[in-house]
């Protein structure tokens, strides 16, 4: 087999920043190359410079043996090379089939559509591969895993024989990402190269032949995955040895606090999201609920913070400390003590024009220590924010004057924690997917931060979509899904399955589909 | 630092590539610019007469300004400034006519300006309620309002509040006209500007104050840049729509105000001449800002008077197309400043 791709000293900067400096990598043909790396490691933009999006600032791509110059994708998709990126680009209001041939319609402008053949291709390839879609439906009525077999279908369509994967697991659920892997190794059986990027290291290790680690814009090794582990792979990726799994004592729970009796919601076009939901979390415990996306954990945040859509029909009972959440609005809700991070950090938790010090102020600019006059006492602030900064190791060079924006999700999501962790006066904590797109290195200090917060008797409901922060966090788990809680385990549960995890998360993982 | 350099660079950028086509311009229809330019700026800043008109439409300029920059800052796009002008003259006048001519000045011009504003805010809250309650678009109502103002004032003013064989309102009394600049200090040589002069960049202070030193603004904002964060952070969006909305159309009120308490002493139909849409243009090339809208103010200023003073020597339309290239390279240079910057 020859080198698919081969990168020799690639550099790329912007401004004074290097993003990728000085990397050579060869990629095999017919083989699942992983390269795996924090965020802001460099791994997106040595993609985009190998898919034609972006250009190196110095150094040398060649692809089978032959050196390239791509100024755009185009270039890349010609020269065989297709990616499947981590947001899907299809047109919801097209067919599956359409989807496809978009953009290589095999036809001149105003000539027929070959509909016909297309479809037989299609079908030809889904058979091969398993990818199994109907040509007909449309784009919008897709589950996730399926809008992704569209995607791989479209490289195939083109011929591609390298094809970039941008974290291709990060939307799906523990099955379709089996189906996925089945998928990419018949593709590399059939003598396609495969370029996967991603920072799970399980799936890496499960899945791909070789891994190349990056950390800082540099390539700190590549090695075969039947000869390394996971711990090798995060210490090559953090730079330092990490604890994988936090320590977590025994905890002692208390009364309960958030008490959500038959709650059901029904959104404004009448689809059931919460069926009848029940769960009780006590001071000091941590309640985990492990789901796919989309079975309600959505609409339970909105239900539980004030934040419902208009026409929404909410009935049940969800109370604090006895009193009662359903039809307040968010402001009082946190004047009872119920602090909120959201699932989706950038949309709904920052500012991302503020500084870093407004952002730990954001959403608790109401609280009276902090004013003065109109605005708000620079003092008492920046000693918050310097406070805050020390506590949470957050990385940043001028909070008063530096937008949240400059900062890595990592640090973004410790300002987030630190902020909604140290309300005055919190009884509930709402954490949801706490640790979404950040490296394992700021992964530790959160997840000590919140088992901290427990030890101190705060109630905490976690929603991740991550099982292994569910195990390594919870004291009970709730299995929720299609809007309930369809089974729960026990602390002692807990406590006795952790050992093996592997089984554990299979366990769950029925519960949850 | 790189930021501020460009935020600084792109405005005059886009403004001396403005003076450069407009050099073109006056080239192609056959005039010397160089005399052109001499003659607008003796008619403007080199002569008294002239700075102190200059003043008088950038204080207007400053107020429509910032009528349209606080509601951009909660990502409205107010164009009715316009119809909140007219809203705000007619109501002025009207109080500034019915008033007992012994009341002294002071409360004459209070009661006058309080109606201007109060009229130029419950045109622009109009805007922000439809918004709010039934989610029409704010630039599709407020320029519907602007129809629905320049109707309502054309139609009273014609068959019921103007002096017969004109085509105005009786003057207000004389205790509610602002005094002007020269009836006082003797400078600016009989031009119409007058005490509201003064007034606009305290007005233009108290709103950066206001968005930018202020929890108030804090919120507010937050609201314009991510609506749904702000839900989240407990802020209540629709309340900080209607604000916006209100206090600029209380900035236009006050405009309206300098016009006609300052300059006319009764309406007119047409006297606000488009100078709300201009103020459109004073509050993009300033970014929205507060500050910066007092020198972009001063420019366009300076660019609508000094059409007027060349009026002999090159058709005022030329300098229409001047404000008009000078908007479109503005949003040409911001949309190019942000692709340098990523």
């Amino acid at each position: 087999m020859g080198v698919a791709v081969r990168l020799s000293g690639i550099s790329k900067r912007f401004g004074n920043f290097a993003a990728n400096s000085n990397i050579s990598l060869s990629i095999e043909e017919g083989t699942i190359h992983a390269l795996v790396g924090e965020n802001g490691a460099g791994k997106s933009t040595l993609t985009k410079i190998i898919y034609g999006m972006l250009q190196p600032s110095e150094g040398e791509v060649s692809i089978q043996g032959k050196p390239v110059n791509f100024t755009s994708p185009r270039d890349a998709i010609n020269a065989g090379i297709g990616m499947v990126h981590q947001h899907f680009m299809l047109i919801p209001s097209l067919s599956a089939a359409e989807n496809i041939m978009l953009g290589d319609e095999h036809a001149g402008m105003f000539q027929r559509l070959p509909l016909k053949e297309i479809k037989a291709s299609i079908q030809q390839h889904a058979l091969e591969f398993g990818l199994a879609v109907d040509p007909e439906a449309m784009v919008e009525n897709l589950s996730v895993g399926e809008e992704q077999r569209v995607e791989i279908l479209k490289l195939l369509f083109r011929n591609a024989s390298i094809m970039i994967f941008d974290e291709p697991t990060a939307v799906l659920t523990p099955s379709e990402t089996e189906h996925l892997f089945a998928t990419l190794r018949t593709l590399r059986d059939k003598g396609k190269t495969i370029i996967l990027i991603t920072h799970k290291l399980d799936e890496v290790l499960a899945v791909a032949d070789t891994i190349s680690v990056m950390r800082k814009g540099e390539i700190t090794g590549t090695m075969q995955a039947a000869s390394t582990t996971k711990p090798e792979l995060a210490q090559m990726m953090v730079g330092r040895s990490v604890l994988l799994r936090v320590t977590n004592p025994p905890p002692s729970p208390g009364e309960t606090v958030l008490d959500i009796k038959n709650l059901d919601f029904c959104t404004a076009n009448g689809e059931r999201k919460l069926h009848n939901l029940t769960l009780k979390v006590k001071a000091g415990e941590i309640y985990g609920i492990a789901g796919v996306e989309g079975n309600g954990q959505s609409e339970l945040l909105q239900a539980l913070y004030g934040l419902l859509p208009a026409g929404t029909s909410l009935v049940g009972e969800a109370s604090v400390k006895g009193e009662s959440l359903i039809g307040k609005k968010p402001s009082e809700i946190t004047l009872m003590g119920v602090s909120l991070t959201p699932e989706n950090r950038l949309k709904h938790a920052v500012i991302l024009n503020y500084t870093v010090s407004g952002n730990l102020l954001f959403g608790r600019h109401r609280e009276r220590s902090f004013h003065r006059g109109i605005g708000f006492n620079s003092d008492v602030l920046n000693r918050y924010t310097n406070q805050m900064i020390a506590d949470y190791d957050i990385k940043c060079s001028t909070p008063a004057t530096q937008p949240l924006s400059s900062l890595s999700g990592g640090n973004q999501q410790k300002i987030v924690l630190a902020r909604e962790l140290n309300r005055p006066n919190i009884s509930l904590l709402i954490l949801a997917q706490p640790t979404r797109g950040i490296d394992i290195g700021a992964i530790e200090t959160i997840h000590n931060k919140i088992i901290e917060a427990r030890n101190k008797g705060i109630a905490i409901l976690l929603i991740s979509s991550e099982l292994e922060e569910i195990i390594a966090l919870s004291t009970r788990i709730g299995c929720m899904y299609k809007g309930a809680i369809v089974y729960e385990f026990t602390p002692e549960e807990v406590v006795l399955k952790k050992n093996s995890e592997h089984e554990f998360k299979k366990e769950i993982g029925i519960h949850i589909t | 630092m790189h930021r501020k350099t460009a935020q600084l660079l792109i405005p005059l950028l886009s403004i001396m590539s403005a003076l450069a086509v407009s050099t073109l311009i006056i080239l192609i229809a056959g005039r010397d610019p160089i005399m052109i330019f001499e003659k607008m700026f003796q008619g403007t800043l080199g002569s008294a007469y002239g700075t102190g008109q200059v003043l008088f439409r950038t204080t207007t300029l400053i107020l429509v300004g910032l009528s349209v920059a606080l509601p951009f800052q909660v990502k409205l796009f107010n164009i009715g400034a316009e119809g909140q002008l007219q809203m705000g003259a007619f109501a002025a006048a009207m109080t500034g006519a019915m008033l007992p001519p012994t009341l002294p000045s002071l409360s004459a011009i209070s009661l006058c300006v309080v109606a201007a504003m109060g009229a130029g805010t419950c045109w622009a809250i109009l805007a922000g309620v439809l918004k709010v309650r039934f989610g029409v678009n704010e630039v599709i109502s407020t320029i519907m309002l602007n129809f629905i103002a320049q109707g309502l004032t054309g139609y009273l003013l014609t068959y019921h509040f103007a002096v017969p064989s004109t085509v105005h309102t009786s003057p207000v009394i004389d205790a509610a006209i602002i005094p002007s600049l020269y009836s006082v200090t003797g400078f600016f040589a009989k031009s119409p500007a007058n005490f509201s002069t003064l007034l606009s960049p305290c007005v233009a202070l108290l709103f950066w104050v206001i968005l930018f030193k202020s929890r108030f603004g804090f919120e507010m904002r937050a609201t314009g840049l991510q609506p749904e964060a702000a839900r989240y952070g407990g802020i209540n969006a629709g309340m900080h729509t209607l604000t916006a909305m209100g206090i600029g159309g209380a900035a236009a009120g006050l405009g309206a105000a300098n016009i006609l308490l300052g300059y006319k002493h009764y309406y007119e139909a047409g006297m606000t001449g488009g100078i709300g849409f201009t103020g459109i243009a004073v509050a993009l090339l300033a970014g929205a800002h507060p500050l910066w809208i007092m020198l972009s103010a001063l420019f366009f200023g300076l660019l609508e008077y000094g059409g007027l003073t060349v009026n002999a020597y090159i058709p005022k339309d030329i300098f229409m197309i001047i404000e008009a290239i000078t908007i479109l390279l503005v949003i040409s240079f911001s949309a190019l400043g942000k692709r340098i910057q990523q």
